[in-house]
This record gives structure tokens, sequence and C-alpha cells, in this order.
């Protein structure tokens, strides 16, 4: 909060100095927790992990990466108060605009969204459309209706409107459960059950026809892994064939919009290695996966994992430069 | 009790062919009406004034009545799946079903009023050994239990332990808390103890949305998304280490697919090595576990662009011992015997899942 409150307007920071209002409190993500921040990544300094711009200009350079997309889980989704919600989330963008994107030419940044308040979040898309740096809008996977639901259309169209893509981001706090069945007992069931949220949420964008609507909008789900994606695929397929007569605008089959609209960050790489080429095989598109490193979150163990040898060239390639380039209209 | 070799009444007319044990059939009453000769009077009072207050946050239009086959409807009237006489026809006799399990869906189990859903469940129970099981020795039942008060839910359990042809307890894939929690745990205890299974079945509402991403729109998305539901279940049973509290328990997945075990297994092993600190109680790696412990039912069975892809999932599962061919006659995503499971399986392959593994879970002679 102290680096946001600069942000902030007046009545915002007055607030925040008189109540001591500190921002989301995010229980979907433990600053401890070892997924959080994979041990080996913990700093000397004390500092956390990627709290300052260097600590990701070392990771670019570590990776050689000529680009890298800064993905700030700002859990905005949290504040129940609107227009509490809308100041911090243009607060966090320009925040991030204005003292990170300097820092480094290769960073490009995503932004958040008021997502509780559909209108708001379009405005704060509108307010920086055109923005050289900025590629991608961050929603939270967990959320209080599907993401197809209409009343979000403002939000995709605004995204569609300004070229960014939609990036599903790791978990979110709309207040209800993180499963259709309550509330888990455990941080690892939250953390083992996304993926399905993941489902849910591609589920209602394909049924709901938003890719049908909006030609353009490009989707990358961010944490989800993708080993799941082969047999839910099939699934939808084969449900689409039999009740297509209920969503008559979903003019294609789902394997074919994901193919043509989703791609996914590599990490979490979900399947054990020795089942990763079958996986591959089964994906709906060859160029569906994009290089990242989620840093500082444990998905590998070591650097050498981070794009296994067992991906087969060119799909290897393609995965470390080519996809995120096009989906992302980067240079 | 143990009971014959069944003889149904079109018997001479089935053809001759291997025959098959149907894991998930629903059954269901004329009309609702026919259920008040099992129910107390003041039960009976309080169903004509208040009918069944359950949550009911997700109705759809559905794509045919009664989400039923259109040739089901019974000839003489009534719903889908509420004529013996026809389930002889088109199911028992049809397919050469040696043994078919009756998952009624008639929502005990989600009744608000708690006491009403205890005498609900006895009603159900008893009206399906009137009307089902004494007239048709093929069949077997799940027991219908107010799942949502473990006291209750026991009750109804020990009441119906020695009639050996009530074979599962019937669970739903959404209830109010994920099934591990600690309030389910007593129906765990009573299930081991009466070596009956735990089936849970598609569907259910505990209250909250039926996703983690709030009420989808559509009926399309409630069912081609029967999955994740199932899959957040499993995670709790497993992590809250239901398995190593009950090491005789078996838990059946009815009527969501399988083909979403396999990673998820994968999911959960990895999570399990991350943050096992949390779970103490899990001593083992939970696709272990689950190989030993979970059984599902196939339909609605998924179908990949190359049929060879199942097969091969299949290879890499090694599950084959703990699949269960199930038709859901007589609902309108019916899988046929002769035709659901893909060509490329191989015979044993087939041969377990259409009636060996069924017969072993459920103690069939």
């Amino acid at each position: 909060m102290e680096q946001l409150v600069s942000h902030l307007p007046p009545h915002w920071r007055a607030v925040v100095s008189e109540t001591g209002f500190r921002g989301p409190y995010v229980p979907t993500q433990p600053p401890g927790a070892p997924t959080v921040c994979a041990p080996r990544f913990a700093r000397a300094d004390g500092a956390a992990e990627g709290s300052e711009p260097g600590h990701i200009t070392d990771v670019l350079d570590r990776w050689s990466a000529d680009l890298g997309i800064l993905c700030c889980d700002y859990a905005v989704e949290g504040i129940r108060n609107p227009d509490a919600a809308a100041a911090l989330a243009t607060a966090v963008n320009d925040w991030l605009l204005e003292t990170w994107l300097p820092a480094d030419d290769r960073f490009r940044a995503s932004i958040v969204l008021p997502i509780a308040q559909p209108e708001a979040a379009a405005a704060e898309i509108d307010r920086l459309a055109g923005h050289p740096r900025v590629v991608q809008a961050l929603l939270p996977v967990r959320s209080a209706a599907p993401y197809g639901d209409r009343r979000y259309l403002p939000v995709f169209e605004a995204a569609a409107r300004a070229g960014l893509a939609i990036g599903l981001r790791w978990g979110g706090n709309p207040g209800n459960p993180p499963t259709g069945t309550g509330w888990p007992s455990y941080f690892a069931e939250e953390h083992a059950g996304m993926p399905a949220v993941y489902q849910t949420q591609l589920l209602s964008l394909i049924a709901e026809g938003v890719f049908e609507r909006f030609d353009d909008l490009r989707l990358a789900l961010l944490g989800s892994g993708f080993s799941w994606l082969p047999p839910f695929v099939w699934r939808l397929d084969k449900e689409w064939r039999g009740m297509r007569r209920e969503v008559p605008w979903v003019s294609r089959p789902p394997s074919r919009l994901i193919a043509e609209h989703v791609r996914i960050a590599l990490q979490p790489i979900d399947a054990p290695a020795t089942e990763l080429g079958a996986v591959l095989d089964e994906l709906p598109a060859d160029d569906l996966l994009m290089f990242c490193t989620d840093h500082p979150r444990w998905q590998f163990d070591a650097d050498e994992d981070a794009l296994p040898d067992a991906i087969p060239e060119p799909r290897r390639a393609r995965i470390a430069d080519a996809n995120a380039r096009a989906f992302y209209r980067l240079p | 009790m143990t009971v014959e070799a069944p003889r149904g009444s079109n018997a001479d007319a089935r053809p001759a062919r291997a025959a098959i044990v149907d894991a998930d059939i629903h059954n269901t009453w004329p009309e609702p009406a026919a259920l008040d000769l099992y129910l107390p009077a003041r039960w009976r009072r309080l169903r004509a004034q208040l009918g069944e207050r359950i949550h009911a946050g997700a109705q759809y239009p559905r794509l045919n009545p009664a989400a039923a086959r259109t040739d089901a409807w019974p000839p003489g009237g009534g719903l889908p799946g509420s004529s013996l006489e026809l389930m002889r026809e088109q199911l028992l006799d049809r397919w050469s079903v040696e043994h078919g399990i009756l998952n009624p869906l008639l929502e005990a189990g989600e009744l608000l009023n708690l006491e009403y859903g205890a005498a609900f469940a006895r009603a159900i129970n008893d009206w399906q050994v009137a009307e089902w099981l004494e007239p048709e020795p093929r069949l077997r039942a799940s027991i219908t239990v107010p799942y949502e008060d473990a006291q209750l839910a026991v009750a109804e359990v020990e009441r119906l332990t020695d009639d050996r042809r009530f074979v599962q307890v019937l669970l739903a894939s959404r209830t109010l808390e994920p099934l591990g929690r600690r309030r389910y745990w007593p129906l765990y205890a009573a299930a081991e103890a009466a070596d009956l299974p735990i089936g849970i079945h598609f569907g259910g509402a505990g209250g909250f949305p039926t996703t983690a991403a709030g009420l989808p729109s559509f009926y399309f998305e409630e069912h081609a998304g029967m999955a994740t539901a199932f899959q957040d279940q499993l995670t709790s049973l497993v992590f809250e280490g239901v398995f190593e509290r009950f090491p005789k328990l078996r838990v059946v997945l009815v009527e969501g697919g399988f083909a979403w075990l396999l990673p998820l297994m994968w999911r959960l092993d990895r999570t399990w090595r991350m943050l096992g600190d949390e779970l103490p109680h899990v001593t083992r790696p939970p696709s272990q576990v689950i190989r030993e412990r979970v059984y599902l039912t196939t339909q609605p069975i998924e179908e990949p662009p190359h049929p060879e892809f199942l097969a091969r999932l299949l290879d890499r599962m090694d599950m084959d011992d703990r699949l269960l061919f199930a038709t859901d006659y007589p609902h309108w995503d019916f899988d046929a015997p002769d035709r659901a499971l893909p060509a490329g399986l191989g015979g044993a392959r087939r041969d377990r899942m259409l009636r060996g593994n069924a017969r072993a879970l459920y103690r069939f002679g």
C-alpha cells in the first residue's frame, strides 16, 4: 500500500491514512506458501522475490529473454467497496506503468481490473487502450459468475476494441467458494482444484458464444496447467454435438474455438515427464503453449526443467518464442 | 439374503449375448404422489402443503422432457423409469442385464428440513423394496440417505444393512461441504461397517453456486461440466485422509465419465509433493490411494477424436479393474452396451468393464 498511495486520488489517500486500510487480503496466495515463492528463490536480503523491477530484470537476463510479460495479480476483486476497488485497480496499473515499465525496456504489462463492476472494468481498459506496452488484461479465474455471462460482455468488448488479450490468472477472491461443492479445508485442495475452475470458465466462454461474438478475442490461461485439456475437450466436443441446439450460436466444435482463440502458459507442466509426449500429442492445436517461468512460483525444480527436452523440435522453438509473439502481437 | 440368478418376465425373448452389469439405472415414481403410500401421515400433509424444499439454484430448460430417451415414456402413462415392465423390455432383457443398480434421483438428501429428508429417504428405500427389488430379482439398489445429517443418514444405512439387495450408499457430486469434511465421516464409518461402497452420483446442490465461478447459464454447461464437481469431491476425500481413516471404504463416482481422472491424479501427486506439510494424514501418493479405492462408471463416456486415444488413456491410467459399465437408462444420454465402448479396447478389458469389475465390487456371486 505504501507504494500505491501516491497513485490514489486524495479521497482514497485520506481513507488509507485515517483507517489503516491495507488493501486486499488474499487467502489464495499466502506469501509463505512454497507454491507462491519457491524456496530456492527466497532472497537473502529478506525482500519478497519479485517485489522490485531488478528482480525481474535478473530473471529475463537468466533466460536471455527478449521480452517479459508482467502479471501482477493484485486481488482488487476481493474489495467489496466498488469505488475502492476501481481506485485501487487504477492505482495498481499506474504504479506498474510508471515505476516498472521504465525500469527495463523488455517489460510488457498486464493490467488489473475491478471485475465486480464490468462497466468500471471496461472503462479501465479504455483508459489504457493504446498504451504500446500494455498487452493483456488479467482476470482472476475464480469469479462470482462465469465470464461468459452477459454481464461481462462490456469487458470483452473493450478488450477486443483495445486489442488486448485477456489473461485468466490463478486464484481470485470473489466471495463464493472455490468449488461447486462448498469450502474445502486445505490450501492444497484449492491448489489442486484450480484447473477445474479454468475448465468452468473455458466452457462458459464457449457456451455463451463470446469467441463468436468477438472474433478477435484472445484468451490466455495462466497457471492452469494443460494436461487436463485433452479429456476436457473430448467431453466438450461430444456434448456440443449432442446439445448444440441449446447454444446454436456456437458454430464450431469447442476444440476448434480453443485452437483459434486460446493459448496456455507452459508452466506448470502438470504431467510427469514420461507422459508429456502423449499429452502434447492430444492437445487440440500444435501452437497452444507459450513459454513462461511463472517466477517466483514453484513450478519446476531446476532451470532446465522450464522447457524440458521431452518437448521435441520444432514445437519446442515455437513454445519458446513464436507462439507468444503471435498471440500477444509482440515485435 | 441371497438372490438367485435373474429371470425377468421376457426372459425367453432375450437375445443370446453375454450378460452385463449396469451400474447406473434411474427408476422413479410414475407421479410424485406414488411415494405418499410410504410416507407417514404428518409428512404427507407437509408435502402437500410445501412440496420439496431444496436448493434449486441451477434450473435450465433441458433438451428432452424428463431428460429421458424419447422412447422411454411408458405407454400406460407415468414418467420414464417408472415402469418396471418397460425397463425389463428396453434394458434388462434387451441387453441381458444380469444385475442392474437402481439409483433413484429423488433429492431426499437435498431437503432442507432434515427430519423430512430422513422420512423421505426411508420412504424411497421402502418403495424400492416393494416395487422394484421384490418383483425383479435382477435389480439391486443404492440406499438413499439424508446425507447432510450424519446421524440420520447412519440410522438409515443401519436400518437396511441386513437387506443385501442394497449394495451401495448414494450421495451426490454437489453437497453442502466437500465430502471429505468431518461432518460426513460417521456415514463412511457406517458404510465401511456394512461393507457397502459409497456411490457419488452427478448432481445435487448444497446451496452454493454449482461451480467455483458461479452459476452457468446453460444446461450444456451443467452437463459438459459434470466432471468439475467430481474432481473437487475426489480431491477432498483424498486430501482429508478419508481413505486412510476408513481403510476398507470404497468410493464409486457415478455418471461423470472417467478420462479426466488421469491428469487429476498427476495434479494431486504434484500438489501433495509440494504442499504435503499441510496434509500429514495423507501418507501415500494420492494416485496410489485412488487406484486402490476409487471406482468409476463409464457413462457418459468420453469420445476422443481418435478412438485409440481412449485405449491409450486406459493403458496409462492402469485402472482397468475399477471401471464399471453403466447405461444411465432411461436418460437421453444412454450408453448402449454394444456401442459405447470404443473398438480396440481388447476383449479382456471389455469383459471387466461390462461385468467383471462390478461383480467383484458389489460382491455379486
